[in-house]
């Protein structure tokens, strides 16, 4: 009986290890921080809308430009060329610390860099 | 509500539904007018032109450069999109032995031919080849699975496998222009992400000796349609009726 009861404690204790390290050291509520641009122009939606749905957003654009010929994206905020390196991370250019570090927190690695290419971040002070 | 009202309602009603669907037809109708408008993209490329400079591989260069295509020490690995090859091996089946003597020593460029009739795109399990309405057969990397079906289907040798992680192989990266990954197909897309700005193909453009034309062949007043017209052309296996795009003067 007693060696159950242990049995069990040890399990419960390996189960919520994770958490108990979050708690430990203080990231419970993690959130990642991103390095949004420094104001370059508008995102080609809402952020909220961005937040959520930019995957969509980023197929749309893929379909149109490779499938129909589509070069140009027309949104309320303006009118943009299509081009993920090229427009995305020519405002995002700190991808690492921002598609990364959002991605690397939700688990989720897009295989787009193995083709596209990421520009160089320019020196900041 | 009475009668009257009620009646008044439906015919406000039913004259809304008429006229939406009406100014839907109308705008269905200008889409597809636009679409008609479209080109027949292709190009004519003089033997003798492109003799006069021996050893030159600008056009190759420069494809490669824009498009990324990498570079492999061994030949088996190696990606391409344009190339020369010996007369006697692209075209094998020209018999006539004077000729042949005569072409003996001359090197064909050689694209994709970017076929009225692609061979590589019947057999396209995933549609990630397809013909475009001007003609240009594209493809879209994201959706190719490297199954090499279109590699066996095409008559021409145009499309190439990439066996390796190309990126670093490739000597100076163009960033406008993505590289493809380990497992896809590649090939010649008549530079259709410069034909969108309005600019001809690379190799067109750079070519010193402007041995290659490029044009729209539904457009009677392009050069192309003009140098075919006056001048004797041949194609690259034109009996496998795949209808090339590519033709060959002297
Ligand atoms: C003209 C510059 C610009 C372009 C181009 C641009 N963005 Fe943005 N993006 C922004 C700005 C500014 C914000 C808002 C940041 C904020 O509100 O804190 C933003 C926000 C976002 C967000 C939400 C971030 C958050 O706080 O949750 C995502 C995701 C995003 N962008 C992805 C993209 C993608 C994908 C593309 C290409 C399709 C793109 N952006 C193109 C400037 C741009
Ligand atoms: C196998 C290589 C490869 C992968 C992986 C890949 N792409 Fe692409 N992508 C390309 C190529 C090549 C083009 C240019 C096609 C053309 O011009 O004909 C392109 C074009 C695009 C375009 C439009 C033009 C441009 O330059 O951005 C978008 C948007 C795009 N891809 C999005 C994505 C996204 C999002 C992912 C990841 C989920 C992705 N791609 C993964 C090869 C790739
Ligand atoms: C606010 C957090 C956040 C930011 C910032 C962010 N992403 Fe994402 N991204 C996500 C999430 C979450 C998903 C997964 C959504 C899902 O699977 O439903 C995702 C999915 C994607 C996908 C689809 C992946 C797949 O495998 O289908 C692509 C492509 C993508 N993001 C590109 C980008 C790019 C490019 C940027 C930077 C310009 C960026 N994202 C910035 C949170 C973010």
């Amino acid at each position: 009986m007693v060696k159950i009861i242990i049995g069990l404690i040890c399990l419960l204790i390996i189960l919520f290890s994770p958490v108990g390290y979050n708690v430990i050291t203080g990231r419970t509520g993690y959130i990642p921080l991103l390095k949004t641009p420094q104001y370059q122009g508008d995102c080609v939606e809402g952020t909220i809308y961005m937040r959520k749905r930019h995957m969509e957003v980023l197929e749309r654009w893929r379909n149109a430009y490779v499938r129909d010929g589509i070069k140009r994206y027309v949104s309320i905020n303006g009118i943009y060329n299509i081009s993920l390196t090229g427009t995305c991370l020519k405002c995002h250019s700190n991808k690492a610390e921002f598609c990364d570090r959002c991605h690397d927190y939700g688990g989720i690695k897009p295989g787009c860099w193995d083709c596209h290419h990421i520009p160089e971040i320019k020196a900041e002070k | 509500m009475n009668r009257r009202d009620f009646l008044k309602f439906a015919g406000v009603l039913a004259f809304g539904i008429a006229a939406h669907q009406s100014v839907n037809l109308i705008s269905q109708s200008r889409a597809r007018d636009e679409k008609k408008s479209t080109k027949a993209w292709a190009m004519a490329i003089s033997f003798s032109a492109c003799a006069r400079r021996e050893g030159c591989r600008d056009c190759i260069d420069i494809c490669h450069l824009i498009h990324n295509v990498p570079e492999f020490d061994n030949p088996k690995d190696g990606l391409r999109w344009i190339w020369a090859s010996p007369y006697e091996s692209v075209f094998a089946d020209q018999t006539n032995p004077f000729n042949r003597g005569m072409l003996k020593n001359l090197s064909v460029l050689c694209l994709c031919n970017h076929c009225d009739n692609p061979p590589c795109v019947k057999v396209c399990p995933t549609k990630a080849t397809w013909k475009r309405e001007d003609g240009i057969v594209m493809m879209d990397y994201h959706r190719c699975i490297g199954c090499r079906y279109c590699m066996a289907a095409c008559p021409y040798g145009a499309r190439s496998f990439n066996w390796r992680d190309p990126r670093p192989f490739i000597k100076n990266i163009n960033k406008d222009y993505p590289n493809r990954m380990k497992g896809v197909v590649e090939k010649c897309n008549f530079c259709e992400e410069r034909l969108s700005q309005g600019l001809i193909p690379a190799c067109v453009d750079i070519c010193p000796e402007k041995a290659l034309i490029f044009g729209d062949l539904n457009d009677p007043d392009s050069e192309v349609s003009k140098v075919l017209r006056a001048r004797f052309s041949i194609q690259r296996r034109p009996y496998l009726a795949t209808g090339p795009r590519v033709f060959y003067i002297f």
